[in-house]
């Protein structure tokens, strides 16, 4: 005779088979699925097998036209540009990049913005030395880049992102206070490539020409600091 | 008692069945992403292929592909192609165009990527071209686009801003050009060209006037190849404006600048 702590223990104990016969069956069905997937694609412990399976795909010689080249990059960026005796004033810039190798890019840009007043306009009050249209300053350049140190910048002990340190400088023009001036440009600038087709960058930028607005010609630095989002295509 | 037991126990069966038809599910799924595109399958020969996680030397390698694996080419920038393994481990990362070389095709023979030396350089067709010079003067700033019929024979066009002391001006010019000696590294080329100078004088200059005249130039230069995707040339043409008034402007434009290959 059974008592009655054994009978519980017993009904516990075959109710505890049957869900471990199931759950092991269960397994099994699942684990055979996985199994078949194995065996048919890939199998950790017979590399070779695998790659003999694969390299019976049918394939075609490499078509060069089907690979996707993305060498260029158009970006779009905002900041500040100061305008040597004029005020610093909100900066527009558009951007489009042809990397050429690792190391070198070429880029056209093209910024727009708007000139301040200069003190002595401030102080004198009425006079001005410009007109309302000739506040609109307009300047692209073409320009060689060159990536310095490309590598990885580490976000906490988490995060690992690809950005570099680039040199940009070049030629082109600058229209202020009505007239087309030859500008020289250079600067440095920080890029963050977030993934294969998206980059953030901040620039620095240092543009140079001649004015002869405050009456005699001198050579002005006028710096721009833009942070922009491009895209490669 | 019993009711709950067989629920609990047919939750059970149910789950596992869940289980089993979801690996099920993934591994359809899986199969058919597997199936790569054939015209971008390559079979690397090397030892190994270094992947890293970017496209430039200085990122780090992360994984490194081994003799006898399929890739898949995904995308190229510069030297530097994306690819993803088809072994199981299903990486995906940059590999530099040296390495690709030593891939072979279904045929086995190895797969030539273009611009992958420097005698492609000479067979290229397009190239882009800025520069910066003097206009009898007057600073200029050009940018060119450049199609190469053959080895010898190219045609141009040409767009400049010449900023100068009393007047700008843009101007645009097409010319034809030979390369006589087109395999030199520094290799000369003559040209014979023709345009339209469009000319702004200052406001503050007497008898300003807008004009536009046709220009005829000839001109020498070389090109000095850098690298097989880079050369730098020195350009000299003489222009003659051809204007209404009696005798026509002549006109020395020298410039230095850098041309990029497509």
């Amino acid at each position: 005779m059974e008592t009655r702590p054994k009978r519980v223990f017993l009904a516990l104990s075959r109710s505890l088979r049957t869900t471990l016969f199931l759950t092991i069956a269960c397994a099994g069905i699942a684990s055979t699925v996985y199994a078949d997937n194995d065996t048919q694609y890939d199998d950790p412990l017979g590399d070779s097998v695998d790659l003999d399976l694969i390299s019976d795909i049918e394939r075609q010689p490499v078509q060069i036209s089907d690979i996707d080249t993305e060498n260029f990059e158009i970006g779009i960026s905002g900041g500040l540009l100061s305008i040597e005796d004029f005020e610093t004033n909100p900066v527009v810039v558009g951007s489009l990049t042809y990397h050429v190798t690792e190391d070198f890019f070429v880029e056209a840009r093209f910024g727009t913005s708007k000139i301040g007043t200069t003190s002595f306009e401030k102080l004198s009050g009425g006079a001005s030395l410009l007109s309302d249209d000739d506040r609109d300053i307009r300047f692209y350049d073409l320009s060689l880049g060159l990536n310095l140190f490309p590598g990885e910048t580490f976000i906490f002990n988490r995060w690992a992102v690809n950005s570099g340190f680039y040199f940009v400088g070049g030629v082109g023009s600058t229209e202020f206070a009505g007239d087309q001036k030859f500008t020289a440009s250079g600067g440095v600038g920080y890029r963050i490539i977030a993934n294969d087709f998206l980059a953030m960058n901040l620039q620095v930028r240092d543009h140079i020409f001649e004015t002869e607005i405050t009456g005699e010609s001198k050579t002005t630095h006028n710096f721009e600091v833009v942070a922009g989002i491009s895209i490669f295509f | 008692m019993n009711v709950s037991k067989n629920i609990s126990r047919l939750l059970l069966v149910l789950a596992c069945l869940v289980a089993s038809s979801t690996a099920n599910a993934n591994s359809s799924a899986k199969s058919e992403s597997d199936k790569p595109p054939n015209t971008k399958v390559t079979k690397v020969v090397d030892p190994y292929l270094e992947m890293r996680t970017g496209p430039g030397r200085g990122y780090p390698i992360f994984y490194v592909v081994e003799e006898g694996e399929m890739i898949t080419i995904d995308k190229r920038r510069t030297d530097w192609f994306k690819i993803e393994t088809n072994s199981r481990h299903e990486k995906s990362g940059w590999v530099h165009v040296t390495q690709m070389v030593r891939t072979v095709n279904a045929d086995d023979a190895f797969v030539t990527f273009p611009n992958s030396s420097l005698s492609d350089a000479a067979d290229r067709k397009w190239e882009w071209s800025m520069s910066g010079g003097d206009f009898q003067g007057a600073s200029l700033i050009s940018s060119a686009v450049t199609y190469r019929f053959t080895r010898n024979i190219a045609v141009q066009l040409q767009g400049s801003q010449i900023l100068g002391d009393v007047s700008d001006g843009l101007m645009l010019v097409a010319s034809i050009q030979h390369s006589p000696f087109p395999h030199w590294r520094l290799s000369p080329y003559f040209q014979l060209g023709t345009g339209v100078l469009h000319t702004e004088p200052f406001s503050t200059i007497v008898q300003s006037e807008d004009r536009t005249n046709q220009t005829v130039n000839a001109g020498a230069g070389a090109n000095l190849y850098l690298t097989r995707r880079f050369l730098m040339f020195l350009d000299y043409r003489y222009h003659t404006v051809l204007t209404s008034r009696d005798k026509n402007e002549e006109i020395s434009e020298w410039k230095l600048g850098l041309s990029v290959f497509f």
